[in-house]
């Protein structure tokens, strides 16, 4: 069996047949190719596969295709801008040495994303704690926070420059 | 994961309907426990009955003093809400406590008491807020909803559609975190109701229970010190490599102790 979805990944329309059975993260990597979504774990754990659902950070491992229907998916290909540069959090993650094999990266970036999306200004421990989801297992997690709490004044510093200038 | 067929229906009929029709039909509301259990093959079923397109599942609102939480509100939505945190902060405060963010973004009440997992947090809090239990054909009061490990009074083919939770003068939960997964070791909610204390424990046994000792001397002095001598016996609690029966029992009386501590 199979079904027809539609759904808009990185701001496109795509529209798919899939296996109900099929996992987000399945879909995204084999049918649509966008292979940057990890997949780390058997067992809905490490987070290596966090993407953005509606707004929100999932694990896509532990979400159907089918379920994604109708919604707005945004992977880490979606998240730098157009025009070739970094997003805040990736640069930040860059600057700060947040990675070593880079393989929780994505995870890690696209969640802390959604962390600072709803507590613009987090503690350490609020960083920590937003980041239990997803597993470093070259122990990175010190330069991941600094990154995370640098990114996240980068971000608050780029809505006030965006406010500023649509004033 | 076996194949399965897939259907979202738009109505609390059509999903009862889907799921009477098949013995095999599972319903899908977060999936946070399901869609694991079908990676590992643990489970066949030979549909899923999608829940998020009903809206009679969704939302929270206020009726006659209490709170009636849908059953597809996702754990994310209990814990930011607005009327919960200024109704029942205690509860609120339960749900930002569940798993990580990823899991609170898409597990629900309903899918998680269905569930009745024994360390899952949820079942505390309709057991000591004296909550009830809707589902598609009759209400069940939360004492009478968890029957044992996994298992609850539902029906084949049975929906939870709300939780009602009677708004309480003071609750807190307190539970002892297992490090990796966040589930709890050991929970103890504790509710006071003017002169009536209900006082439940999840973690520790197969299933919810609460601890009628505990309750009754703290109906009549509502401080820590009041339940520090008592203590639950250990036999039939749960046992496991991060935690001996007698180690969770010990900490039900240090968990009741800090959610009392933590009502002020």
């Amino acid at each position: 069996m199979a079904c027809t979805i539609t759904l808009t990944v990185n701001g496109k329309a795509v529209t798919r047949e899939v296996e109900e059975r099929t996992l987000l993260v399945h879909f995204l990597r084999e049918h649509l190719g966008l292979t940057g979504t990890h997949v780390g774990c058997d067992t809905s754990q490490c987070g290596a596969c966090v993407v953005h659902v509606d707004g929100r950070s999932v694990k896509s491992c532990t979400m159907l295709a089918v379920q994604a229907a109708d919604c707005a998916v945004t992977t880490i290909e979606g998240l730098a801008p157009a025009d070739g540069t970094l997003h805040p959090m990736q640069e930040a993650f860059r600057e700060h040495h947040g990675l070593q094999c880079g393989f929780c990266t994505p995870g890690m970036v696209m969640s802390a994303v959604d962390l600072v999306t709803d507590n613009p200004d987090p503690s350490e421990a609020e960083v920590r704690e937003g980041l239990e989801g997803n597993i470093c297992r070259c122990t990175g997690y010190h330069n991941i926070v600094k990154a995370v709490l640098a990114g996240a004044q980068a971000m608050r510093s780029a809505d006030t420059e965006a406010a500023a200038a649509a004033e | 994961m076996y194949a399965f067929e897939y259907q979202r229906p738009a109505t609390l009929a059509d999903a009862v309907a889907a799921l009477t029709r098949s013995e095999d039909a599972r319903p899908l509301s977060g999936g946070m426990t399901l869609l694991p259990t079908l990676k590992q093959r643990l489970a066949q079923p030979s549909e899923l009955v999608d829940l998020s397109g009903v809206p009679d599942l969704q939302g929270v609102r206020e009726e006659d003093g209490a709170l009636l939480i849908g059953a597809f509100t996702r754990h994310a939505d209990v814990a930011a809400g607005e009327t919960v945190r200024r109704r029942i902060p205690a509860l609120a405060r339960l749900a930002e406590s569940i798993g990580d963010r990823q899991v609170r973004n898409r597990g629900t009440l309903g899918g998680s008491i269905a569930n009745a997992d024994p360390a899952a947090d949820y079942p505390a809090a309709v057991v000591a807020l004296n909550a009830t239990v809707r589902t598609d054909r009759r209400e069940i009061a939360g004492d009478d909803f968890f029957t044992g490990l996994f298992e609850t009074a539902l029906e084949p083919g049975e929906l939870v559609v709300g939780v009602r939770f009677p708004v309480p003068d003071a609750a807190a939960y307190a539970k002892f975190r297992h490090p990796a997964s966040r589930y709890a070791l050991v929970g103890v909610f504790v509710a006071r109701f003017g002169a009536e204390v209900r006082l439940a424990v999840t973690g520790a046994g197969p299933s919810v229970f609460r601890v009628p000792e505990m309750e009754t001397a703290l109906a009549s002095d509502f401080r820590p010190e009041a339940i520090a001598g008592i203590t639950v016996d250990a036999d039939g609690l749960n046992g496991d490599i991060h935690a001996a029966p007698d180690y969770r029992a010990h900490l039900v009386t240090v968990m009741a102790r800090r959610a009392v501590a933590a009502c002020g």
